[in-house]
């Protein structure tokens, strides 16, 4: 798939240079076309990696590449080849069950890929042919097409808009799915194409596809029969991106100009690259470990058994002479086979089974965070999503977090919550039961009590309802209200049509109408020149609107200025406190401020609105002043500026509203307890700087005492030259400022709510970033980057705003690549957010409203942030400890099998004779030490769920791969020496007088390794058993059964001569070593003591969890009134900033 | 690999359709919810034990308490077995079976016989089991371990004649196949021990050895049988093989005996099973005890009568012979007793120390706070 996506950028290359030229409409180009055909790829979207046809191949070979699973194939083939000790069956036969479990896994997730894209792929779309309109699978687009889109359909690939159903040539769009931003944005139909699409002949010229979402170049050729042939430009606002909504167009004709992997959109998205978890790189490492050690063995091995057999009469003794073929081998290649030999014997310490197991544990195991119900959301009426089951221990190991903020974070649902009129403050019905507590106890008015002067509040709801630039939607409902159905709808109906009636550029704007319109005044619409809105004793007022003076966010205001029907001039006014307080005058300020500063602590978006009235001279003098500068050639910016700062004083404040983007269920509680355990939280997204910080106030990501750090646009100042050296100059600042502050080593990790110590958070956008990313590419680039990533490591927090995709991609690199390499989630909702999912070792999808973007390419996706909490606190944690305990188990437990093997060669000759009988050499991985272990690896649950929910730090416990560091695996190693000593030894002691059974009769090796592997696989296994924390019927049936299985397997196996078998050595062995009462004591005298250590290190170690056992016994044991204590400090802490 | 790069489109679409059909379609909405089973909510009624030094502490006891006894009883039954030893490889210039031991040669015809005399301290009470020792012996060796062929030794008459290739290079002899075949076989045991009890007034009595019921019962009645089942000419039914080259005899000349003859013959079968460590001893002879009034062997004088077949010098080997009475845990072996004792004193002494330290430090430990 790489090679077509290269064959799609680079082919041909030496006729293509920097642009394309497509032909669009009426069939085949003419031929008086200089340029020759290009070939550009079809609109297929290939994400899966097999066909049916090379599944097997291509297959076979990715897992032989694996290193694990190329050197079993080697074992195998050495055990084929050379005469080797054991049969080729017993490595041949579980590389053949790994081979096939990880294909059949793989297929199976292939196939749903296919599915995927196959839904995408064969979308239907219409698309219009020799004048025909004609139903197409979405793949089967080529450039050139013109393409069909309805209204709420999302474009299939990157068309130049035509023609559009609306009047005025234009189409409103919305990327929320591309960048974020929900809001509609217009786009222009190419001037002077022919209204009839259908007869349009046009060649257009475009750069070549470039992953840049807000840069496109083209020109365009327009014929039209009988005339010359008229030239237009193209920009950005003319091309529909793939992925991009069509909105409040019935619809949109269009010719697609990139298609399939060359759309912006697929350009955006970089390779998916295979993700490995921290567990599988630490698996590698003790993997070359025990190769290590497996190769010293048999290094050994080979070389003393050739000393050895120097020694007089060792080499040939006459009762066992050569056999003619081992005669004529050279004795150096009889060395190497010999080698060869050893590591056959001994590549059990390898243990193949473990990738089986891990990834069995892997595929089962993300089934229960499918299952679980607490993921379940009931308006999206789905649960969480497992797209890899590769990292699902990944979780449990997060050290920073990027999320987006909106839809993330927040709904994306703007909510007019409260305003205050004259400082008497209104609240939203709606919320009144659920704010009533906290609004008798923080304002002194309650809205029952004290109301302000009924015409002030009107006012105050006319200008709500007149300062915006909100359309009304053109949808029937709306229609109908216009007309007769008006009259008849009683009030304020909040209907779903009204609901979703209004558009414009900023969702606030919405609210804000929708807000007034709960209070009694309904905005109805607008036309160029007027405004209607409806009163609240249902009468309709139109207004003239005479000025609408824009937003921009400097002012951070706007102001429209209306004539009312009785012929009186008003500027209404809205806008940041900050900008209208100066403009107002001191004693309405005071009053408002108080509601003002709280509503912004908590979070919302405050907007301050004051009116003014117009005088006929005044306006008469602001009418000129505004047109006159309107129309002026120079500085026209700068100009209108002024007049409207003009225009803008001497106002009369009449109150203030709050807004707020919902944050997401429980978001708060979320970001905490993630930084409660030790996670640190980046807020990227692309919004203004404001809301973000505003978000992150409301998060409790930043706090009150949070010191921010800006390095904004806005605090380097203008000027390309200087800025950057007012960046390094800030950046030094800073570093010291953080850095040298608090001591380094102790930053973050420690941190609490209850920490003392000054909280530091960081603000950055994107300008200034790409400023410090793509810095001079000399040693300053890299030190700027430095100091950054300084900085932002010591602050408990950073916002990143405004960034492009590709930008939050670029940061979770780059903390990725920091030192200590920490492990990276992003979480995100939208497709701008994909890039960072794909960059950060976990990427979390949220189930929102942008579209499936982020949910398909994430590895985990669930309903709502809040999840995010028990996904990393509960499953993470569980399922590091899970397979870190799998993983140290394996390596045990194949250590102390292979190590009595080894010791046995030297009691052999070095004539590599297996201890142990081929089917036990077989069985031990597969069946008889197999199941415990996954069982264990599936359910155990060393904490429990609520204590893990409940207490947030015991995530630290596992942070930074705790239980898969040098140490653990030092011990684990050294019990499984220790155990594979005792084995050997213990049982060799026992040998010192074979005759061992009470007839006096004697036991052979076959016994002896019957006993030891007995003792082996009781004592793994109730290791194991010693381990486990959480005894479900399952451990109990797959412990105990695996014992029971062993006996019975063994009785079974050695009580029938097997006519399959050229040798029957263990016939009646295992029943013969039962009737020996000195085997029974060996073995459990063996067991004990080999247990007697871990035993011992419980009873010296201060167990874990113990402490949060404690805990709950002390509180009630009810599990509400653990809900209650946690709530109660919850609140206390969310609430201390306002006493 | 590259991602999807898709919108969905249909999804969103379906979405919408699901969402205003919600309040109709209950199964639809149904079907989604994961169930709230315990199994996969993870909540299955478990049992959480919790390893602490008070739960551990009891353990370290009762296995004191329960290894120290067992112990003492291995110990003491392991030191109420009597054992004798006797090397008789002649190694020594001064032993009486050195000239055997020198003048050794598979050819020839007349045996060489060697007779050791040795005397009991003290009088061995019950059954006594006579075994033969070899050391540096490896029959563990797996060149040696697999040659052999099973099925041959049980009876089938298709690998009579064609014995498995494992069995080289005693397969084959003047072209006949071996019976039976392989390395083990051939190297069969072969010295004949005799045991004398030499009476005070000189005299000696021949002890009767009895050479049944040396061998696994399963092995002599199932595992090993002779080709032609229960035709007891043998020398039929083992007409057109060979013996093995360093054999004397033929597989159907062991023993008188029809049921000790051919593969069944004890002696073989004891030692087709191939031993575990390079020095190891394997079971000769039983001598029964007679009646209870005398000591199946008295103590005083022996003579251990060899016939010296068996060369073991060649490879610095020695043989012995050993005659030891067995308890209801086999032969003397002092190590498990030990074990026991050891371990179960060792455990004992450890609680008592975890008693002390969990009673001295175990309440601070408990008065741990609230984890953060």
């Amino acid at each position: 798939m790489w090679r077509r996506r290269l064959t799609c950028l680079f082919g041909g290359e030496e006729k293509r240079v920097d642009s394309r030229t497509i032909h669009a409409g009426r069939g085949s180009s003419p031929v008086a076309d200089a340029f020759p055909q290009q070939k550009f790829c079809d609109n297929r979207i290939v994400s899966s990696k097999y066909t049916i046809w090379n599944f097997l191949p291509k297959n076979l070979f990715e897992q032989f590449r694996r290193i694990a699973n190329f050197y079993f194939l080697i074992i195998f083939l050495v055990q084929v080849i050379v005469d080797t000790p054991t049969s080729p069956v017993t490595s041949g036969l579980p590389l053949f069950f790994v081979i096939t479990v990880t294909a059949i896994k793989q297929g199976y997730e292939d196939w749903l890929r296919h599915k995927a894209d196959n839904e995408v792929n064969k979308y239907p779309v219409t698309v219009l042919e020799d004048g025909k309109r004609v139903g197409k699978e979405s793949e089967k687009i080529k450039v050139g097409d013109v393409v069909e889109v309805l209204e709420d359909e999302t474009f299939p690939c990157d068309l130049v808009l035509l023609q559009s159903s609306r009047d005025d040539d234009t189409c409103f769009v919305t990327t929320a799915s591309l960048d974020g931003e929900s809001n509609h944005k217009t786009h222009y139909t190419v001037p002077d194409t022919v209204k009839d699409v259908e007869s349009l002949h046009a060649t257009i010229e475009c750069e070549q596809p470039q992953p840049d979402l807000y840069k496109f170049v083209g020109r365009m050729h327009i014929r039209r029969d009988g005339q010359e042939t008229a030239v237009r430009s193209l920009g950005p606002e003319n091309l529909l991106l793939k992925g991009a909504t069509l909105k409040n167009t019935k619809k949109i004709y269009g010719v697609a100009v990139y298609t399939g992997m060359e759309t912006k959109m697929a350009l955006n998205y970089q390779g998916k690259s295979q993700k490995r978890s921290v567990v599988e790189k630490s698996i590698n490492a003790f993997l070359i470990v025990y190769l290590c050690l497996l190769v010293s063995k048999a290094f050994v091995c080979t070389t003393l058994k050739y000393v050895w057999q120097n020694q007089h009469g060792q080499d040939e003794p006459w009762y066992n002479p050569k056999t003619q073929q081992e005669r004529d081998t050279n004795l150096y290649l009889k060395m190497f086979t010999d080698f060869l030999s050893f590591m056959v014997l001994f590549n059990f310490i390898i243990p193949v089974s473990m990738y089986v197991t891990v990834e069995m544990q892997k595929f089962l195991g993300s089934f229960f965070i499918t299952w679980d119900k607490d993921f379940f959301d009931p308006e999206v009426q789905e649960g969480a999503l497992v797209n890899t089951s590769d990292l699902n221990e990944e979780l449990g190991q997060v050290e920073y977090i990027f999320t987006d903020k909106t839809g993330t974070l927040t709904e994306n649902n703007m909510e007019f919550i409260e305003c205050c009129i004259d400082g008497f403050q209104y609240k939203n019905h709606k919320f009144l039961t659920e704010t009533d507590g906290l609004c008798e106890t923080d304002g002194p008015i309650t809205i029952t009590l004290n109301k302000a002067p009924e015409e002030l509040e009107e006012l105050f709801l006319r200008a709500l309802c007149l300062c915006h630039t909100v359309q009304v939607k053109e949808s029937q409902p709306v229609d109908e209200i216009d007309g007769v159905v008006l009259d008849q709808v009683d009030g304020f109906s909040p209907s779903p049509e009204d609901q979703c009636a209004f558009i414009a550029s900023s969702p606030d704007e919405v609210a804000l109408v929708k807000g007034a319109m709960t209070h009694g005044f309904t905005f109805i619409g607008s036309d160029s020149k007027s405004m209607k809105i409806r009163n609240r004793d249902n009468r309709v007022e139109v207004y003239e609107l005479l000025h609408v003076l824009n937003f921009d966010p400097v002012r951070r205001r706007m102001s429209v200025i209306v004539k009312s029907e009785s012929g009186e001039v008003l500027l209404f006014c809205k806008g940041a406190d900050s900008s209208i307080f100066p403009r107002v005058r001191k004693e309405e300020v005071d009053r408002i401020r108080v509601h003002v500063e709280r509503d912004a602590k908590e979070g919302y978006r405050t907007l301050c609105v004051a009116y003014k009235r117009l005088g006929n001279e005044d306006f008469a003098r602001v009418d000129a002043e505004l047109r006159e500068a309107r129309l002026s050639l120079h500085d026209r910016e700068e100009k209108l500026m002024a007049v409207y700062n003009q225009v803008e004083t001497d106002m009369i404040l009449i109150g203030a509203t709050a807004v707020e983007d919902r944050l997401q269920d429980r978001a708060a509680e979320t970001m905490e307890a993630l930084q409660g355990a030790g996670m640190k939280v980046w807020v990227l997204t692309g919004d203004k700087m404001e809301t973000a910080k505003s978000t992150c106030y409301a998060c409790r990501l930043f706090q009150r005492g949070t010191e921010l750090l800006e390095l904004t646009v806005g605090a380097l100042g203008e000027g390309e030259g200087k800025r950057e050296e007012r960046l390094l100059e800030l950046l030094l600042e800073y570093h010291k400022r953080v850095v040298h502050d608090t001591p380094p080593s102790k930053t973050g990790l420690h941190r609490t709510w209850s920490s003392p110590g000054q909280d530091y958070g960081l603000i950055v956008d994107g300008a200034t970033l790409s400023l410090l990313l793509n810095a001079s590419p000399d040693g300053t680039g890299s030190h700027y980057k430095n100091l950054f990533l300084k900085i932002c490591q010591s602050c408990t927090s950073v916002l990143c705003c405004r960034m492009a995709p590709l930008q939050k991609a670029q940061i979770v690199r780059m903390v990725k690549s920091s030192k200590g390499s920490p492990i990276t989630l992003s979480v995100g909702d939208g497709a701008n957010d994909v890039s960072m999912i794909l960059e950060a070792h976990v990427g979390i999808g949220i189930k929102g409203k942008e579209g499936r973007q982020a949910v398909r390419n994430s590895d985990y996706a669930i309903p709502k942030l809040k999840h995010l909490k028990k996904l990393l606190l509960v499953h993470g944690h569980l399922y590091y400890v899970r397979i870190a305990h799998l993983v140290q188990y394996f390596f045990y437990k194949n250590l102390c099998f292979i190590l009595p093997q080894f010791l046995y060669q030297f009691y052999c000759g070095y004539s590599q004779l297996p201890l142990y009988d081929a089917a036990y050499l077989t069985m031990y991985n597969i069946c008889f030490t197999s199941m415990p272990i996954l069982a264990y690896s599936l359910f155990e649950q060393h904490i429990s769920i609520d204590t893990l929910l409940d207490h947030a730090a015991l995530y630290r416990e596992v942070a930074k791969n705790a239980m898969l560091r040098w140490g653990p695996f030092f011990y684990w190693t050294m019990l499984g020496v220790f155990h594979g000593l005792l084995f050997f030894f213990g049982v060799y002691c026992v040998f010192s007088n074979p005759a061992l059974l009470p007839s006096g009769q004697v036991f052979g090796n076959w016994t002896f390794g019957t006993i030891v592997f007995t003792i082996l696989v009781f004592t793994v296994t109730i290791k194991l058993a010693l381990d486990t924390r959480h005894w479900t019927w399952i451990n109990h049936f797959v412990i105990w059964g695996s014992l029971a299985f062993y006996i019975l397997f063994s009785f079974f196996w050695g009580g029938i001569t097997w006519p399959f078998l050229e040798q029957q050595r263990l016939y009646f062995v295992f029943i013969n070593m039962l009737s020996s009462m000195s085997a029974w004591l060996a073995i459990m005298l063996l067991i004990v003591l080999s247990l007697l250590p871990d035993v011992l290190l419980v009873a010296l170690r201060r167990p874990r969890g113990r402490n949060t056992r404690q805990v709950r016994r002390r509180l009630p044991s009810s599990g509400t009134s653990t809900i209650f204590m946690l709530s109660q400090t919850a609140s206390g802490h969310s609430f201390s900033w306002s006493d | 690999m590259m991602a999807s790069s898709y919108n969905a489109k249909e999804e969103d679409g379906h979405h919408s359709v699901s969402a205003a059909s919600g309040p109709s379609a209950g199964p639809s909405a149904k079907s989604k919810k994961p169930d709230n089973t315990a199994f996969k909510q993870q909540r299955l009624p478990a049992w959480q034990p919790i390893l602490t030094a008070g739960t551990v502490l009891p353990a370290f006891f009762i296995i004191g308490l329960i290894f120290i006894p067992i112990g003492i009883g291995l110990f003491v039954t392991s030191n109420n077995i009597r054992e004798f030893e006797v090397d008789y490889t002649g190694v020594d210039a001064s032993s009486p079976c050195f000239t055997c031991s020198q003048t050794y040669s598979w050819n020839s015809s007349i045996p060489c016989k060697c007779a050791v005399s040795f005397s009991l301290e003290q009088p061995f009470e019950s059954n006594v089991f006579m075994y033969y020792g070899l050391s540096n012996f490896y029959q563990n060796h797996r060149r040696y371990v697999k040659s052999r062929d099973d099925s041959q030794l049980n009876g089938d008459k298709a690998s009579l004649r064609n014995p498995s290739k494992e069995c080289e290079p005693y397969r084959s002899h003047d072209n006949k196949p071996i019976a039976p075949c392989g390395a083990i076989a051939n190297s069969l045991f072969n010295d004949t021990l005799e045991l004398f009890y030499i009476d005070p007034n000189g005299t000696r009595t021949q002890i009767p050895l009895v050479k049944k019921g040396i061998a696994w019962w399963t092995d002599k009645h199932v595992k090993f049988r002779n080709p032609g089942g229960n035709n007891f000419n043998l020398t039929v039914v083992f007409q057109g093989t060979t013996k093995p080259v360093n054999w004397r005899k033929y597989v159907y000349e062991l023993d008188t005996d029809p049921e000790n003859n051919g593969f069944v013959n004890e002696d073989f079968i004891v030692w087709m099973r191939t031993a575990a460590l390079p020095t190891f001893r394997k079971l000769y002879r039983i001598i029964q005890k007679k009646s209870n009034m005398t000591p199946t062997l008295p103590r005083g004088n022996y003579t251990l009568d060899v016939t010296y077949n068996y060369p073991v010098r060649s490879f610095e080997g020695r043989k012995r012979m050993i005659l030891s009475t067995i308890s209801w845990m086999g032969g003397k072996n002092p190590f498990l007793g030990i074990a026991y004792i050891t371990v179960g004193s060792v455990c004992f002494f450890l609680g008592v120390v975890l008693l002390i330290i969990h009673h001295k430090y175990g309440n601070r430990n408990n008065s741990a706070d609230i984890p953060n």
